[in-house]
């Protein structure tokens, strides 16, 4: 077999449109591309892939295979894994770069172990040694109280990257590309799990994810009454409300609302703490925010170390105030 | 026939700790547990013990947890059984080191996994809360060729199959998978029950089984880590907070409207 060679990225779409998360994977794996001096490649799963895959090469791929199958039309993880499989082992690249998205969190530890090798879990930052094509990535541990670099010991050398840690480049429809189809034999019987039903909770309103300008309760708030406060203030802010854990694990709004380590990774232009401390689990989620702002009655939360403005008091004095404040000037 | 459930629980460093009492040991590349604060069983696992018990409580089941390391807090490990599950194998030897490699902490619990016959369901945690690798149990699923579902926050074993409810980023799926099937559970399946104060007993007189490398026939040496630490360090943060005050809080709260207006935030 051939020395492993260049990056692949394990890419997806939705609605006929290459994702964000692909997009973000495609800059990171160019720079490592380009280091090492070799191709970048993404492998795009489902079974409408034209745009998608000119859009990858707008995007920085110098190739895309194209896994065409009608049974990749709806994720399923078995048949997925099966087709990454083939894909991987058939290309032999020296990296791998998966989105740690929801099907990321299963799909890249699998494929790492069905292809016995590492995968570096939940990466912030990739680089590689030109010299040795050595994989190095930082990733957040214990709770992102401390961050390591691991390297990875075996080809392919598998990285999650952590989703809109990575500023997608410039799309440049000038760009050269060669799309080729990496045909696939799938069997539904290799579909071990089903999905038998899908349940929605989102709130109304702007997407968390995509709010410029989010609040978060924490705790303090004390039940789930206070977060139609909150409702209200990120109206007033054209904005959406999301949770601590805390405030999830009490009931008192769904886990869709939960920002942090294990629930949404947020980087909106303006994110608003109220009675949240400010754990590192609940920062691994929002530290990409551009400007922090903390509502808590005490001084000395966490919180105020990563906020770029504070208020230290009781929110059920301050949110009020403030909401109606926001609603004067928002309006002139 | 009793449902034969495995639940793999990891002894952790309070993830709770006060962000004062968390030191690393740059050298070792390793973090200092901190002194007089007793290490716990990993959330997510007693999450994974309350999924079994919850089986456990609707039908005939048999609980084993299962965990490897170098060496245990013996009151802290027990807690599984106080809270109702029936055995404890503890896989505890000096080669057992708790590192950032998921491949060979995987290999280990599939191993002992096989020793003991193998089990219809495996519940384990999303992640332990030290590495945050969340890779574990779907390698040990690899590993052992078993069918896999990830993030429930509900699950239910019936004729065969295993119903999870996942935990999705805008709600839930249900999925079904048949058996042995391997499950991992996040938070939203609520908290763990309290062990009762008979569980506490019978706890107190269970005896662990103990293996080492050799019981389960494993050759430490040839299974090379996948992935290295280089480098363990705690990020700065050098953020400057501006505290904004008024008269009152009510007034606070108007005065950070304005200067959330004045730097063009809002
Ligand atoms: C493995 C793991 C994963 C985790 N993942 C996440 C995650 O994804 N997201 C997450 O958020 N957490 C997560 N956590 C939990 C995290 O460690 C914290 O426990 C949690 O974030 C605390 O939530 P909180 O700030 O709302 O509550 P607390 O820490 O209890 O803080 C409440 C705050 O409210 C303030 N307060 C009280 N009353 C008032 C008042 N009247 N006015 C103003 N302020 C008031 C208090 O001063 C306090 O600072 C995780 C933990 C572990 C171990
Ligand atoms: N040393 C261990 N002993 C027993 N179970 C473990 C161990 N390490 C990981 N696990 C299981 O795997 C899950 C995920 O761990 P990890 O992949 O290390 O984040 C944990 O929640 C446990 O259920």
């Amino acid at each position: 077999m051939a020395e492993a060679q260049g990056v692949l990225v394990l890419g997806d779409s939705a609605e006929n449109e290459l994702s964000s998360v692909s997009r973000e994977l495609l800059a990171a794996g160019r720079r490592l591309a380009d280091d090492l001096g070799e191709e970048l490649a993404i492998g795009l799963l489902g079974d409408t892939l034209d745009q998608p895959s000119q859009q990858a090469i707008s995007h920085g791929a110098d190739k895309v295979y194209a896994v065409n199958h009608p049974a990749l039309a709806e994720y399923q993880v078995d048949l997925y894994l099966a087709a990454m499989e083939s894909l991987a082992k058939d290309v032999s690249p020296r990296v791998i770069l998966i989105g740690r998205t929801n099907e990321g969190r299963e799909l890249a530890p699998r494929l790492a172990f069905r292809l016995r090798v590492g995968l570096a879990q939940d990466c912030l930052e990739v680089s590689v040694d030109s010299a040795s094509g050595t994989l190095f990535a930082n990733r957040p541990v214990y709770g992102g109280n401390a961050v390591a670099v691991v390297s990875c010991n075996y080809t392919p050398q598998v990285a999650a990257i952590r989703p809109k840690v990575y500023e997608p480049m410039e799309p440049d429809d000038s760009r050269q590309g060669q799309v080729v189809s990496f045909p696939v034999e799938l069997d539904s019987a290799q579909a071990r799990s089903k999905v038998v039903d899908v349940v929605a909770e989102e709130s109304e309103g702007i997407k968390l994810e995509e709010a410029r300008i989010v609040v978060s309760g924490g705790r303090g708030l004390g039940g789930p009454e206070p977060f139609q406060d909150l409702e209200q203030l990120a109206k007033a802010l054209g904005g959406a409300v999301g949770a601590s854990r805390a405030a999830v694990d009490s009931g008192w709004v769904p886990s869709s609302y939960q920002v942090g380590l294990t629930g949404k990774t947020i980087t909106p232009e303006v994110y608003i703490t109220v009675a949240i401390s400010g754990a590192s689990q609940h920062m691994a989620g929002c530290s990409g925010a551009k400007v922090i702002v903390a509502i808590n009655k005490d001084a000395e939360a966490n919180i105020f170390k990563e906020a770029r403005y504070g208020v230290v008091g009781d929110w059920q004095e301050i949110v009020p105030a403030f909401t109606e404040a926001v609603r004067e000037l928002v309006q002139d | 026939m009793p449902v034969n459930i495995a639940v793999l629980a990891k002894q952790v460093v309070d993830p709770e700790m006060p962000m004062a009492a968390f030191r690393i040991d740059a050298d070792a590349k390793a973090v200092v547990p901190p002194p007089n604060i007793p290490p716990v069983v990993n959330g997510f696992d007693e999450n994974a013990v309350e999924a079994a018990l919850q089986i456990k409580d609707s039908q005939e089941a048999a609980i084993t947890v299962i965990s490897t390391g170098t060496s245990f807090a013996l009151d802290v490990m027990k807690k599984p059984l106080s809270m109702g599950a029936d055995e404890l194998v503890l896989l505890q030897d000096d080669a057992f080191q708790n590192s950032i490699d998921s491949f060979f902490t995987a290999q280990l619990l599939a191993a002992a996994i096989r020793k003991l016959g193998g089990f219809d369901l495996i519940i384990c945690g999303r992640q332990a809360s030290d590495w945050d690798n969340a890779q574990v149990p779907l390698g040990v699923a690899e590993i052992l060729g078993l069918s896999c579902v990830s993030l429930g926050k509900k699950v239910e074993v019936t004729d065969g199959h295993v119903t999870v409810e996942r935990v999705t980023p805008d709600g839930y799926e249900v999925i079904e998978a048949p058996l042995p099937a391997l499950v991992t559970v996040s938070n939203e399946l609520g908290q763990p029950r309290y062990p009762t104060l008979r569980g506490i007993m019978a706890a107190t007189r269970k005896r662990p089984t103990i293996w080492s490398s050799e019981d389960l026939e494993i050759d430490t040496a040839q299974l090379q880590p996948r992935v290295t630490l280089q480098d363990l360090f705690v990020p700065v943060r050098d953020q400057q907070c501006e505290i904004i005050e008024g008269e009152d809080d009510a007034d606070a709260g108007r005065q950070l409207a304005l200067k959330l207006r004045e730097a063009k935030l809002i």
